[in-house]
């Protein structure tokens, strides 16, 4: 079995608010992510896909603290790096497309400059070889070279998607996070979007964690998906597993309010009320208060996460399985 | 509905919560209050009148005294007690500062308004005009203006010269502000919103327009009025001012015509400088402040995990 | 006048943004350019039907949206409600250029309808914006947002009256008790009950017509259904009729009784809605179709993703302007605009292939 390109281990990671309120916006995290596959972290506002990447790259705010847990990278915890031993690894081995990418180029320097940037500041080419990777990385995702000269305000909004995608694969990382990397483009540059990074992902081996609300997006692309909810991870598992067999209600009902193309007749589900507010969480498992079918227990204690199948795992106490031990 | 009192209640206190925790907002605010204060309780502050000739136990007129027990701050070359010319004086630089703070608030945000809103010709100018009067030095234009008023001989009292001159040349760093907000706000969702449901200019100016604006213009006039006081200061100073009606400015004017730099009489000149200092700082200082805590911030946005987006209280939907 | 007459009629609806010239530009005598955001659109809508107006970004349905609640003043066409038409003229007319009475003259000559002014429009025809937590003044409160039309257009002065109406709305809306959500501010509520109160503000007027323009595009997901419910209540329950905005086809298929398929300001393909996402018939409306990511990794299906973006609506392509992102063109493409063909019961489609079928 091969071993996992990134180990996420019970990762914990608190908010120190102005007002001296604690947010706990991770709990327990806990995932995979395999050589040259897509993870899904999917999930509303609010449950903690972002400050899951951010907390894994360290890059959290200065009110945010990890407080546990461990985020093995090829072996290496990245939790125990001191921040220039980050610095030498961001870029390198991990990169990530910010959400919103179409702000995240600087508007008064040239596309190409911005890509070279990023290889320039790990000292991995000289000048001229670095100028070549360019060219490259566009070409890869799609941009014709000479676009290179140009600003990101010259670029639609695809393209600087796009252009952000050839950044992020600047320095070869074997590792990618893309925070909503479709979120605003329409559904036919989606699609493209999509495309582009399947094929990088079978060009390059690359492992990818896509952050999104969008199920469909994630049935698309995604290999293994983990659900969260209000700062933990309600259901983790294969895809096929996830959308044909969910274990979790919030999975459930989250599938259910979920639009397909053919079923018109039926109302659509929703989920009452709105995510908690993570300086104010409910006792016991932090979904019930919107949950159908609570039980008494649900209240009180907080759902371990259980394996309920090979493989896939879902924390709630109506679920039949082993306690799961992550190591 | 009484419920108005109740979210007016409501919104002061959350306002004075997150202002008390600002110190230097809240030494600004100190400052202005004293000052304040101290002007309008100016006759009991003092036992003499700015007027009073002040003796000794032999009946003698104090003329250039040190600070004493006669008076805090001694006496004038005229035996003035110094305080109480302080403490009057106070009234009148505040007096004076202030109106003329309002009028060029006033003026300015409603070019700016104008300006702003309807765009166009009208935009064009009105700041055309701005840009005329922000071109002319001030201090001279002020000078040639205030000299020319008095020669007219139009029975306005100086004060009032003082103040109409300051507002009316004033106003255009507020309209020049005030107008570039506007067109923000103009192009904002709840105004297209306020249009497509039907309303017409006044009810858009009114109800979407102005609420929005109307932090900047309390934030931006606390910082005219220091501006206002400091160029009512200075007019006075030149000898502009209403020699009896005597500010802080005017103050120096007697001090520096009638030698007390030289005479070493500190504590004639150094009292009203230091006062308008005290004034002016608080002002800004306030000012400063309020400018930050009242501009209109975007709430914290939407569908992705900004973890600001925890603090929005959100009642549940029965 | 019985329920299959149409309550809103567009014909030939043009909307041109003129290009600011530079200097250079002038002196050459250059014709201005224009963004042809609306390039002729004509369509209508029934009593109590939901028409979703479907397309990607830059194809003109918000500008629709926009024209059709007078936002935006049309070029040319005509827009009918109630057999009133509506719009540019009255500008005109309260020139004095044109009487206002009816017989009112329009941009074609025959027109003899008599004519609605915009502040009348406003009281039919209502629109509920895509961002919630924009299209609310942040200093207001839901009391004020909601009363806001009545004040507006002078209706129920009376402080109870008012107070009625406004708890009606709210609680049509889904907002209960009301009189909790009176005095909060927009911040103070999520992103799904705000939507709720434009949708309520939207119909305390008890409009027509309601203009939604991606209502559901910036809520979470499991809040879209609630709002998509909504609608579809507020639909039986008052018969308006609503033109559903959105580039999200598949809260199309939930919701809306009509589709039109827009690409670079022209309907492409217009249908009932189970007919066209079943079956469609033009390229563009099968390419679309095809991307749209399905919830379930086993029915991952064959996609037909087009290359490049959709050209600004300015130097529009001769002949079809789709031919060249189509996959289906040939050379007649280049040349001939494609009229519009029926291809179904009440199914339309603008493609040269079709009409070649046909024949």
């Amino acid at each position: 079995m091969t071993a996992p390109l990134l180990s996420v281990r019970n990762l914990t990671t608190e908010f120190h608010l102005p007002d001296g309120k604690i947010a706990r916006a991770l709990e327990n995290v806990s995932f995979d992510v395999m050589p040259g596959q897509t993870v899904g972290l999917v999930g509303e506002s609010g449950c903690g896909k972002t400050t899951t990447l951010m907390s894994v790259m360290r890059l959290l705010p200065a009110s945010g603290r990890i407080t546990s847990g461990r985020a093995l990278l090829k072996g290496n915890d990245l939790m125990q790096l001191s921040e220039r031993q980050m610095r030498a690894i961001r870029w390198r081995d991990m990169a990530i497309i910010f959400q919103g990418a179409m702000n995240a180029l600087n508007p008064v320097m040239k596309v190409g400059d911005q890509i070279r940037e990023g290889i320039e500041l790990h000292n991995l080419m000289d000048r001229e070889a670095a100028e070549k990777r360019v060219g490259e990385l566009l070409e890869m995702v799609g941009i014709q070279r000479a676009r290179r000269d140009q600003y990101p305000h010259q670029y639609s909004g695809g393209m600087r998607q796009r252009a952000m995608i050839a950044m992020a694969l600047a320095c070869s990382p074997s590792l990618l996070f893309a925070d909503e990397p479709t979120t605003a483009l329409d559904v036919m540059i989606q699609a493209q979007v999509l495309e582009l990074l399947k094929q990088i992902q079978k060009e390059l081996g690359l492992a990818i964690v896509m952050v999104t609300h969008d199920l469909g997006v994630v049935a698309e692309v995604c290999d293994t998906v983990v659900v969260m909810y209000g700062g933990k991870v309600a259901e983790y598992g294969s895809a096929d597993f996830i959308y044909n067999q969910p274990q979790h209600p919030y999975t459930q009902r989250l599938l259910a309010s979920f639009p397909g193309l053919n079923e018109p007749s039926d109302n659509l589900a929703s989920i009452p009320g709105t995510p908690p507010r993570l300086t104010n969480l409910p006792t016991g498992c932090r979904f019930h208060p919107r949950c159908e079918v609570k039980v008494d227990a649900c209240a009180r204690v907080d759902p371990p996460i259980l394996e309920t199948s090979p493989a896939h795992y879902a924390a709630c106490h109506l679920c039949k399985g082993k306690e799961a031990i992550f190591a | 509905m009484n419920g108005n009192w109740t979210l007016f209640k409501r919104n002061l206190s959350e306002f004075w919560k997150s202002f008390r925790r600002n110190k230097l907002g809240l030494l600004g605010g100190f400052l202005v209050l004293t000052a304040v204060l101290v002007a309008a309780f100016a006759p009991v502050l003092t036992p003499y009148s700015p007027k009073d000739i002040v003796r000794d136990e032999n009946g003698r007129g104090l003329t250039f005294t040190p600070p004493s027990i006669h008076g805090p701050l001694g006496t004038d070359d005229a035996g003035h007690d110094v305080w109480s010319q302080l403490v009057f004086g106070a009234r009148i630089s505040l007096m004076v500062g202030f109106m003329a703070g309002f009028i060029a608030m006033f003026v300015g945000s409603l070019f700016g308004i104008m300006a702003g809103y309807f765009g166009g010709g009208i935009d064009n100018l009105l700041m055309r005009i701005t840009d005329i009067l922000l071109v002319i030095p001030d201090l001279p234009l002020m000078l040639i203006l205030v000299a020319t008023l008095r020669q007219m001989d139009l029975n306005i009292s100086p004060l009032s010269v003082l103040i109409v001159v300051i507002g009316l040349l004033y106003w255009t760093s507020t309209a020049r502000l005030i107008r570039s907000q506007v067109l923000t706000i103009k192009e904002r969702q709840f105004v297209a919103r306020a249009r497509a449901i039907g309303a017409g200019h006044g009810h858009i100016i009114r109800k979407h327009i102005l609420p929005q604006i109307m932090p900047l213009i309390v934030a931006n006039t606390v910082l005219i009025l220091s501006t206002a006081i400091l160029v009512e200061s200075g007019l006075a100073f030149l000898g502009l001012g209403d020699p009896t009606q005597p500010s802080w400015g005017t103050m120096l004017n007697f001090a520096f015509d009638r030698s007390a730099v030289t005479n070493g009489a500190w504590w004639f000149f150094l009292p009203p400088g230091l006062a308008i200092v005290w004034v002016t700082l608080g002002c800004v200082l306030l000012g400063n402040v309020l400018e930050e805590m009242l501009n209109p911030r975007l709430t914290a946005h939407h569908l992705e995990g900004d973890q600001n987006m925890v603090m929005i209280p959100a009642p549940e939907a029965k | 006048m019985n329920n299959d007459t149409p309550i809103l009629e567009v014909r030939d609806l043009y909307k041109y943004f003129p290009i600011r010239q530079s200097m250079g530009e002038i002196l050459r005598r250059r014709p201005p350019n224009y963004v042809k955001a609306v390039d002729g659109v004509s369509f209508n809508l029934k009593r109590g039907e939901v028409l979703a107006i479907v397309g990607e970004s830059g194809c003109g349905k918000t500008t629709i949206a926009r024209t059709l609640i007078g936002l935006e003043e049309q070029t040319d066409g005509e827009i009918l409600l109630h057999n009133e038409t509506v719009g540019a003229h009255e500008r005109r007319a309260r020139a004095g250029l044109i009487p206002l009475e009816s017989g009112v003259v329009g941009t074609r000559e025959h027109l003899t309808l008599p004519h609605m002014s915009m502040k009348r429009l406003r009281q039919q025809a209502q629109m509920i914006f895509q961002d919630p937590y924009e299209s609310l003044n942040p200093r207001s409160t839901i009391f004020e947002i909601v009363a806001e039309p009545l004040v507006v257009h002078g209706v129920a002065r009376e402080k109870d009256e008012r107070l009625e109406r406004v708890k009606t709305a709210l609680e049509e809306a889904g907002l209960r008790p009301s009189e909790d959500y009176f005095l909060r501010y927009p911040h103070e509520l999520s992103g799904g009950q705000r939507q709720r109160v434009v949708i309520a503000s939207a119909m305390v007027l008890q409009p027509e017509l309601l203009l939604a323009d991606e209502p559901v595009s910036m809520l979470d997901v499991s809040i879209r259904a609630e709002i998509l419910n909504l609608l579809r209540e507020l639909r039986q329950k008052r018969g308006v009729s609503i033109v559903f905005i959105t580039h999200d086809l598949s809260t199309v298929a939930y919701f809306a009784d009509r589709i039109a398929v827009m690409y670079l300001g022209r309907m492409v393909e217009t249908g009932p809605a189970r007919e066209v996402l079943s079956n469609p018939r033009h390229p563009y409306t099968r390419a679309l179709i095809s991307v749209i990511p399905v919830p379930n990794p086993r029915l991952r299906r064959e996609r037909i993703i087009l290359q490049g973006e959709t050209p600004n609506p300015i130097n529009l392509p001769p002949g079809c302007r789709f031919h060249p992102r189509c996959p289906a063109a040939v050379e007649a493409c280049k040349v001939t605009d494609p009229a519009n063909v029926l291809v179904g019961e009440n199914h339309h489609a603008a493609c040269l292939l079709l009409e070649s079928a046909r024949t």
